[in-house]
């Protein structure tokens, strides 16, 4: 990579050096309607023996095309030109039997979603063994024999039981662990795992990358981690590649990218992100504007039209990668000039809303409870199927949970997925009935009100979801979409279209784009207008379910300044339900942590990020990886076993004991009372509460973690 | 650092330009569909045909001198000749005018089916979708029930039953008693899956209506899967009505339809073929044009497209 | 898996039963059994159709005949669905419909058995070649060849094969298509062998037409199956793992591909039934097909009413074979 020359590369690609896998001047194209797709546009890289690479990107960068192109897995639509060999075998072109030969033996992959990546109606047992036998003469029985080891190595417990468990019968993380067995079955040279713990919770993400390392060092394979997780890199590669529109832009051992980045889109990636060991910042650093569209010829920097450097001649060359010493490259015609530069003087600050006439939320004496919850429940029945549909069982989907949202105050509710946080949202809302429990609005009660009781209150209270692109109506046009508000509550005859035109200028939209449709806008933009529809009847409080979880990082930026901006300008009360600890420590004054449908602890964000008391936050603030390579490799992890248990049939007493770090160190007499006892939340000081018997705070953010002490450690 | 601030003069990108500068899209979704429709060829080149074979069967008897009925003055058992393009019959009628007035009655059948039992069948299903629960699994065995019986065996009881000559207004009304189910199953399955989509959570938390929740967020996204359905539905019930006057149930004779026209025909294939191929043939022109209608109309309409098309 | 088997096989009975009012209602009110005699010239004795009407239980109220006929309390023996009698004929006392749908099951049998595996294979065959060769010359012929097929009318289909099979005879000068008959009319003297010979002979032609009719829907419907399996996540670890085209395409890809075909047959068995009472029509049968027109000319209502239990059960037989089946080949409704 050090170079740009690629006869060079193919020269050197004797396995001499080292180097496994070389891939040079890799370029991808898919014919489309819209012309052709230039998904990747010359990359280069080499692999050597043992080593961890890095790719980052986000989603369109082309880094998975780039890997499914080197295994030959794209369709065959897909025009591949270029070079990748593995040990000086050329990949690209190689007829069925020839690549099914390297394939899974020389080279195999982890793919991103484990609930799809298995083959529903075989064993995994016999997906394992299939995979050995592909490869390697050897009779049933010792292949099985190896499955069951393989399953050892990757950390399933009961590996003996297990390899007859069909895939629906083990939970995501288990599957993913079942696959990176499958890559390791034949000692690879290299695996390549594209996105491996995007679509899990972060607590299993730190089991499957401790997997992919025992992988790892049974087999001595190289490694390929794809992610846009900068997090996730810093921790588990030796060298990183970034790549932009199709191209890698920067490249250097993880020390040096990270430290000190030379090409401005690096650093956007880097400031873009909060940072959860980082105190509240004044601003995150957005990085404007979007990718580019690949279908189009490209001239010059595909980062010009973003980056704030841009000269006339980023637009007329591209930059060709240049060395920055070191084996650090950066493809920036103005690299020198970044040394040390901070994202932040790079990018300069915007405001992230329009100057338009704003109506302030009614006064409330600031910090007074507005929205107030008290032991909420919620369980949804579950039925079988066929003609009966009887009741076969119910998910304990909240159990007791309260929380007091105070007057424009943030309140976060974090949690992994299941645990209940977002039905809690939507009891908060009124949206769901509940089964008992109260919410109260300023003092009204909201459970039980009629429809149209609810209707004024409804405009008080709004929401803002996940997932830009399910929640506008592809059939109408953004106008549309934030007057339906104002229409349903009859306040559209006055100044309707003025108003929405205010409401989109204060998002950051152009008013003049109001007649177009969702689809014609990026996921930033349309979670614009989602929040520009929340806010469209002045409402108090809005909750925010994983405002910006469904975003690429440079995106998130924006929208997050967004929110924070809006806070202070018209005075409103959050709350936002996340997974994403380092957004919350962000946004938040204050967190609730949920396990299966309960709060587990309680505080206010800097006490909860450095002095949590529960074992199961412990776990969490751990499992999140840093972007920060020395950090992340001098923390102590807490990696918790197993996943979570079904919310149908929840462990009796404390719900977390099955998992809990703490409660295996217990002796049988301590542990009874985790058993026999739920624990009720217990205030520890300064408005921090943590439900577990034998709390004790510790912090998990320093080099190593710190005994804060300050509870009296009874149990010992 | 100085040298790093942006040039004064350098326009700072708007946050976030629109991803796709289609210029003002009014209707963009309506248009959207048209272009994908219009690129099926098959689709398009089939629309053509039947619009032709409409003007044929509705506008040709008004040119046509000869009619479907009997006429002294027509030559019996005639082939094929320049007055009379498709034969006549040994009972003395002309065959065009016969394929005409049958290509007529045939479409108006298989047209009005395709109306009754999509409203029908739309609005059964929406109900059971958008109330689940009893409501749903009550609607739904009825739907289970009917399907139990097959359609032709359903149509052909009823229709054989009626004494005294069956109109094509009656041969449709029961076409259409027994084949809703199959919308009233598509638009449940869309209204089920929508009613979970955020977008429509969106409007409840904005405290829209049932009304306002089925009227502008479900029924119109609806409207692709049925349209789609209603247009399978209407060669289905062309191929009902066919068989139905096959077997002697359906359309009777004086009046003429192009399934009778075959049964008429039976055992002419050999001896008098212009009796027995073009009512076949048209039947099958008009079923195929409408199956790559449809086809087409689903492709437009799906938004899973594939990237690569044809 | 017996768990799952017994609560599928509950879940018929209401729906049987429900089949059968159904059933009871639609003919009964469609239709006048009777008609024709009370029209007849000269008019038939007042007292001659009054006891055809108490023959018949035509003397009887609508709920009345309805338990009357499914349980048989109350008749003289002749009727109830559950003890197996299926009531008395316009035809005459002597006229069994049990024993006349007993002896027509058997031909009709052969030749819808026949026509469904030969279009089950068929189907999957060329809706996997049509699924791996997208948008190939191959694919667009077959997908052509499939829509012809659902656009052809049945029995113009069966009239235009025939009439085939009529003209390669005369050709030749040899029978070697039957185009009449589920049999010869004189078997006797027949060897197995010739019996056997004969049987096929005449299968050929009638089991090609109704072929043809489930082949069109099943291969679509298979083409899109694979087509979606093989985008999936699970064939391309496969391939990542080094099997060969022909192994994923077998092992991983046909295997899941079939899972939904086997309700997608299921539900078209109803349309099997259409298509063998115009094929039997066609080629003149003496099916069950045929005792539908029959029935249905004559308003035979419990002959009409028995023949439709009879279809009725064999629909709701078939979505319960499809749903068993299902479950084996997926073990994730197994371990429901």
């Amino acid at each position: 990579m050090t170079s740009t020359n690629h006869a060079e590369n193919t020269v050197s690609a004797a396995a001499g050096d080292g180097t496994v896998l070389d891939v040079a001047d890799l370029h991808v194209r898919f014919p489309t309607d819209g012309g052709h797709l230039h998904a990747v546009r010359g990359v280069s890289y080499r692999l050597r023996r043992g080593e961890a690479l890095g790719i980052v990107g986000e989603s369109g960068s082309g880094k998975s095309v780039a890997a499914l192109a080197v295994m030959g897995l794209l369709p065959r639509t897909a025009q591949v030109s270029g070079s990748a060999r593995l040990l000086g075998q050329e990949l690209l072109g190689l007829g069925d039997a020839a690549i099914s030969r390297v394939r899974g033996a020389r080279i195999a992959m982890v793919f991103q979603d484990p609930l799809t990546s298995l083959n529903p109606v075989h064993t995994v047992g016999r997906q394992i063994v299939e995979a050995i036998q592909a490869h390697r003469d050897l009779p049933r029985a010792a292949a099985r024999a190896r499955a069951v080891e393989l399953l050892r190595t990757v950390g399933i417990p009961q590996p003996e039981q297990r390899v007859d468990a069909y895939p629906h019968e083990l939970s995501g993380g288990m599957r993913q662990r079942v696959v990176i067995a499958i890559a390791m079955a034949n000692d690879p040279d290299v695996i390549i795992a594209d996105e491996p713990t995007t679509a899990l919770d972060v607590t299993v993400q730190a089991q499957v990358l401790e997997a992919l390392r025992a992988a790892r060092r049974a087999t001595g394979a190289a490694l390929v981690l794809i992610t846009h997780d900068l997090g996730v890199v810093a921790g588990h590669v030796d060298r990183v590649a970034v790549m932009y529109a199709g191209r890698i832009v920067e490249a250097g051992s993880v020390d040096e990218v990270f430290s000190t980045p030379r090409m401005p889109y690096t650093l956007g990636l880097l400031g873009s992100r909060p940072r959860m060991d980082a105190a509240r910042r004044s601003r995150l650093v957005p990085v404007p504007g979007a990718p580019p569209s690949l279908t189009q010829q490209m001239r010059g920097c595909a980062f010009a039209p973003r980056c704030p450097l841009a000269q006339p001649v980023c637009r007329d060359t591209d930059p060709p990668p240049t060395g920055q010493g070191d084996g650090h490259t950066a493809a920036c015609h103005f690299a020198d000039r970044l040394a040390g530069v901070r994202p932040e003087e790079l990018f300069p600050p915007a405001p992230a809303t329009a100057a338009v006439p704003l109506r302030a939320a009614p006064a409330a004496a600031d910090g007074a409870p507005l929205l107030v919850a008290e032991d909420l429940v919620k369980h949804f029945p579950v039925r079988s199927r066929g003609l009966l549909r009887r009741r076969s069982g119910e998910v304990h989907a909240v159990c007791g949970v309260s929380l007091e949202l105070r007057a424009r105050r943030t309140l976060a509710l974090v949690g992994e997925s299941g645990c209940g946080k977002s039905t809690t949202a939507r009891l908060l809302l009124n949206l769901i009935p509940a089964n008992r429990g109260s919410v109260r609005y300023r003092g009204q009660e909201l459970t039980g009100l009629s429809r149209a009781r609810m209707r004024p209150l409804r405009s008080r209270v709004q929401i803002v979801f996940q997932d830009p692109f399910a929640s506008l109506d592809p059939r109408m046009t953004v106008f549309e979409a934030v007057a339906e508000p104002l229409r349903i509550h009859g306040r559209f005859a006055d100044g309707g279209p003025r108003r929405v035109h205010e409401l989109l200028r204060l998002v950051g939209l152009d008013p003049e784009h109001a007649d177009r449709y969702p689809h014609e806008f990026s996921g930033g933009q349309r979670q614009r207008v989602g929040i520009a529809r929340a806010l469209a009847l002045e409402p108090e409080v809005l909750v925010l379910d994983e405002p910006v979880s469904a975003l690429d990082v440079s995106v998130q930026a924006g929208v997050v300044n967004l929110l924070e901006e809006l806070q202070e300008r018209l005075g409103l009360s959050y709350l936002f339900v996340s997974h994403d600890l380092a957004v919350v420590r962000h946004v938040a004054d204050r967190v609730a942590v949920m396990y299966l449908g309960r709060i587990v602890e309680t505080a206010p964000v800097e006490r909860l990020f450095t002095a949590a008391a529960h074992p199961y936050t412990q776990a969490l603030v751990s499992a999140v990886p840093l972007p920060d390579p020395r950090r992340e490799r001098s923390r102590e992890r807490i990696v918790l076993a197993g996943d979570v248990p079904s919310p149908l049939d929840p462990p009796s007493g404390c719900r977390f004991r099955t998992r809990c770090p703490t409660f295996a160190a217990l002796s049988g007499e301590q542990r009874s009372r985790c058993v026999r006892q739920a624990p009720p939340l217990v205030e520890q000081g300064e408005g921090h509460a943590a439900a577990c018997h034998y709390a004790r705070a510790r912090n998990l953010l320093r080099g190593t973690s710190t005994d804060l002490g300050q509870e009296p450690t009874q149990w010992r | 650092m100085s040298e790093l601030r942006t040039r004064p003069g350098a326009p700072t990108p708007p946050a976030d330009p629109p991803a796709a500068a289609r210029g003002t899209a009014h209707h963009g979704r309506l248009r959207l569909v048209l272009t994908r429709f219009a690129r099926h060829r098959m689709a398009m080149t089939s629309l053509a045909v039947f619009v032709l074979t409409v003007l044929f069967a509705f506008l040709g008897p008004l040119l046509w001198p000869w009619d479907h009925t009997v006429h002294r003055e027509i030559l019996p058992n005639q082939p094929p000749s320049w007055e009379h393009p498709f034969g006549t019959t040994n009972a003395g009628h002309d065959v065009l005018g016969q394929l005409m007035r049958g290509t007529q009655q045939t479409l108006r059948v298989a047209l009005t089916v395709s109306v009754l039992a999509t409203a029908f069948g739309a609005v059964w299903g929406a109900v059971a979708g958008y109330y689940q629960g009893w409501v749903d699994a009550v609607m739904m065995r009825a739907v289970d029930v009917l399907m139990v019986v097959p359609l032709l065996v359903a149509v052909a009881a009823i229709g054989g039953n009626v004494r005294g000559g069956t109109t094509w207004w009656a041969v449709a009304l029961i076409i259409a008693l027994f084949s809703w189910t199959t919308i009233a199953r598509v638009v449940r399955g869309v209204v089920l899956s929508l009613r979970e989509q955020e977008f429509v959570e969106a409007a409840r938390a904005a405290g829209a209506s049932d009304a306002r929740i089925i009227l502008r967020h479900l029924l119109p996204h609806a409207a692709g899967p049925v349209i789609v359905a209603a247009t399978l539905l209407v060669a289905l019930a062309i191929l009902l009505e066919a068989s139905m006057s096959f077997l002697g149930f359906g359309i009777q004779a004086p009046d003429i339809s192009l399934g009778l026209m075959i049964d008429n025909a039976r055992t002419a294939a050999f001896t008098r073929p212009w009796l027995f191929y073009p009512p076949g043939l048209f039947i099958v022109l008009i079923c195929l044009t409408i199956n790559f209608i449809g086809d087409g109309l689903r492709d437009a309409l799906d938004p899973r497209q594939t990237m690569v098309r044809r | 898996m017996l768990a799952y088997t017994v609560r599928r096989l509950l879940g018929t009975v209401p729906l049987l039963l429900a089949a059968s009012l159904l059933t009871f209602l639609l003919v009964d009110l469609s239709g006048d059994p009777l008609a024709d005699l009370r029209v007849q010239q000269p008019p038939v004795p007042a007292e001659v159709i009054e006891a055809e009407e108490e023959r018949l239980y035509l003397d009887r109220s609508l709920p009345e005949r309805y338990v009357l006929w499914l349980t048989g309390i109350g008749g003289d023996g002749d009727i109830g669905l559950l003890r197996g009698e299926f009531g008395p004929s316009v035809r005459g006392p002597d006229y069994d419909i049990g024993q006349a749908l007993a002896e027509r099951l058997g031909s009709t049998l052969r030749l819808v058995a026949a026509a469904l595996l030969l279009a089950l294979g068929l189907a999957v065959l060329t809706g996997v070649v049509s699924a791996v060769r997208q948008y190939s010359a191959v694919d667009y012929t077959l997908t052509f060849v499939g829509f012809l097929a659902l656009a052809m009318p049945t029995f113009w289909l069966g009239a235009l094969v025939k009439e085939a099979g009529v003209w390669a005879n005369q050709q030749t000068g040899y029978t070697i298509f039957y185009t009449v008959g589920a049999t010869s009319a004189d078997t006797r003297g027949f060897t197995a062998g010739q019996l056997l010979a004969d049987h096929l002979g005449h299968l050929v032609l009638p089991t090609l037409t109704l072929m043809l009719t489930g082949y069109a829907a099943w291969s679509r419907y298979q083409r899109t199956s694979m087509l979606e399996v093989l985008n999936s996540d699970y064939v391309r670890l496969a391939r990542a793992k080094g099997l060969p085209n022909r192994v994923v395409l077998r092992r991983h890809a046909l295997r899941t591909a079939l899972i939904p075909l086997t309700t997608v047959a299921a539900v078209t068995v109803a349309g099997t039934v259409d298509g063998v009472i115009l094929i039997e029509t066609v080629f003149q049968w003496r099916g069950l097909g045929d005792f539908f027109v029959e029935a249905v000319k004559r308003s035979d209502a419990y002959a009409l009413m028995g023949w439709l239990m009879l279809s009725g059960t064999a629909v709701v037989l078939a979505n319960l074979a499809a749903d068993l089946l299902y479950g084996v080949l997926d073990p994730r409704i197994r371990h429901e």
